[in-house]
């Protein structure tokens, strides 16, 4: 492309229109994200409280952990490192995250391997699992809580009826049974997420290794096994993180379903302490520890998926 | 031995539809049933009746008809908003090589993945400085966490994916890139715009957790809060009935739309979260 000294060059132009492009999302995405999370990680460093938001003095680690001696001798240690609920809670969390993710990944796979097949009806199987999917959190709440209510609900008597149970159990309140609760939810509204990702991925598999492997008179399973699964396992790891990254920071369905020592997960305790309990810097605190648990699995999502950044291999 | 694979094969396909549908069959069930019906369990309707949905329409504690409207301002908005801004960062993003790219691109994605929480208590003390707490303003401003890089992730994947040929010849042409932007992409990028714009709509409406805290009065209050917070006439009484009906309005045209827009959803979502 020839152009005189005086001009400005098209690629140079083309610069500077992206950046004029891009600047209004860049400060948006600064006033929205950028500067709350700072605040919010400040917070967790004072003492400020919910009705006096411009109070609070510095107080470094205290609400992390911190160290006071009684007048009796006596070591006393505090802090939300040291708190038993916060523990519980991001074990809470953990449990959750790691059995609904395995669940949602194993029933994905096998809804993604029926919708791979052609039959009859596949439009009909495809939109009904969407459903689940489309229907709103708080719905699927509520929902399911009068499904499972213990005195009406639809599933205490199915299962009286089959003989699974031998009484009505409350599902959603008794502690022994509602983290089963919440994960079956989540199970039933994201499976139909984690099945759609694992379908995008079976479908770039070629149709005819399929076909060269029945001709050869090799068995599906090991076909399966050996051929499907290391194709597909790309685009299985991507899915199993971001939904993983979704899990840890869950919050409406535990919230609205059943909100107790068993469930209580990091993002609800947080906003327990922030809001109501009016622990405003205490809340803070935990919520920013959540934060550097994300930012790990965050970067673990961009490494391991390799997610094409800089877009050259589109280009 | 074919035929047990095949019945098997259609026994799993029917026991996925059901499990998927089932549920919200039967709260469109229960929200028909009248009176002392809805403490039965009835599998297929046994009586129908609108009552839980005059209920619901008509009562002016929970002010539905009000959350509603406010939920469709909202939302609307938020997309308007995040379509703009993205439209046009996303032809930087994937159209033009500059120094930090793939760094900013990364930022954004990691915008995207910030657990809500974290900027919860930042903010509520911004929303509250600026003086637009209980109102509309603070969710349509704070919504924009997670429409905005959802909105240029997607866009910046599909604008990917549209030929340079038809650029390079506007270019040529002697086209700016605004115009190359409204003129040329533009018409190309309808599809993925809706399909974008559908999606971001169907976030904000189900946003829960912002809702619940930016927003105290009945009046500005959005439908999922509303729904959470619908009680009976008298304490402990849940009014379930009205409950089912509300969820089944709120639900209905999302389900409509999500089936009509299937093919788009679904090519939305694996662009999004699988790798570009």
């Amino acid at each position: 492309m020839a152009f005189s000294t005086g001009e400005v060059s098209l690629e140079q132009q083309r610069v500077r229109a992206a950046r004029m492009f891009l600047i209004p999302m860049i400060i948006m995405l600064f006033i929205v994200a950028g500067w709350p999370l700072f605040r919010s990680i400040y917070f967790s460093f004072t003492n400020t409280s919910l009705t006096n938001l411009s109070g609070g003095e510095w107080v470094g680690f205290d609400n992390y952990l911190n160290r006071r001696e009684l007048s009796s001798g006596r070591v006393v240690w505090r802090g939300t490192l040291v708190d038993p609920n916060w523990w519980n809670a991001v074990w809470n969390t953990i449990k959750f995250s790691v059995v609904s993710v395995s669940l949602e990944t194993i029933f994905g796979l096998i809804v993604a391997l029926v919708l791979n097949a052609e039959f009859k009806g596949r439009g009909l199987v495809r939109a009904a699992i969407l459903i689940p999917w489309a229907i709103p959190t708080v719905v699927s709440a509520r929902m399911w809580q009068w499904m499972l209510n213990d005195q009406f609900g639809i599933i205490n008597d199915l299962f009286l009826r089959l003989g699974l149970i031998s009484q009505k159990i409350a599902w959603t309140a008794d502690p022994d049974y509602s983290m089963a609760t919440v994960i079956a939810v989540d199970v039933w509204k994201t499976t139909p997420f984690m099945a759609l990702l694992i379908l995008a991925g079976l479908q770039t598999v070629p149709k005819d290794i399929y076909e060269a492997a029945k001709i050869d008179g090799i068995n599906p399973i090991k076909v399966f096994w050996r051929v499907t699964l290391p194709l597909i396992r790309p685009a299985i790891m991507v899915a199993v993180i971001f939904r993983t990254l979704d899990a840890l920071r869950i919050f409406d369905l535990v919230y609205l379903l059943a909100n107790n020592s068993q469930t209580k997960t990091m993002s609800v305790i947080s906003r327990e302490n922030l809001i109501e309990f009016d622990k405003f810097a205490y809340g803070s605190a935990q919520s920013t520890l959540l934060f550097c648990i994300i930012l790990v699995f965050v970067s673990l999502y961009i490494w391991l998926g390799k997610v094409d950044l800089s877009g050259e291999a589109g280009q | 031995m074919a035929m047990l694979k095949t019945i098997g094969f259609y026994t799993l396909v029917v026991f996925i539809v059901l499990v998927s549908a089932f549920p919200f069959y039967y709260t469109i069930v229960t929200s028909f049933a009248t009176g002392s019906a809805i403490f039965e369990v009835n599998y297929i309707p046994k009586s129908f009746g609108l009552d839980n949905y005059k209920a619901v329409l008509f009562d002016s504690k929970a002010q539905f008809p009000r959350a509603f409207l406010n939920s469709i301002f909202i939302s609307t908005v938020t997309v308007i908003g995040a379509l703009l801004l993205g439209v046009t960062a996303s032809y930087a993003l994937a159209r033009v090589q500059f120094r930090g790219r793939g760094l900013l691109l990364m930022t954004i994605l990691a915008v995207s993945m910030f657990p809500q929480i974290a900027v919860l208590a930042g903010l509520f003390e911004m929303i509250r400085g600026i003086g637009i707490y209980n109102t509309p303003w603070a969710l349509i401003l704070s919504y924009t966490i997670f429409t905005l890089p959802f909105t240029v992730w997607v866009l910046t994947t599909f604008m990917r994916q549209l030929p340079v040929e038809i650029e390079e010849a506007a270019i040529i042409d002697g086209a700016t890139p605004w115009q190359i932007i409204t003129q040329v992409f533009m018409p190309l990028l309808w599809p993925a715009l809706v399909t974008t714009g559908l999606l971001a709509f169907i976030a904000a409406w189900n946003e829960f957790l912002f809702a619940l805290t930016f927003i105290s009065s009945t009046e500005q209050r959005t439908v999922p809060v509303a729904i959470a917070m619908l009680s009976g006439a008298q304490q402990h009484e849940i009014p379930w009935g009205a409950i089912m009906a509300a969820s089944v309005i709120v639900t209905l045209p999302l389900v409509i739309l999500v089936l009509i827009f299937q093919r788009k959803i679904v090519s939305g979502l694996t662009a999004g979260g699988v790798k570009g």
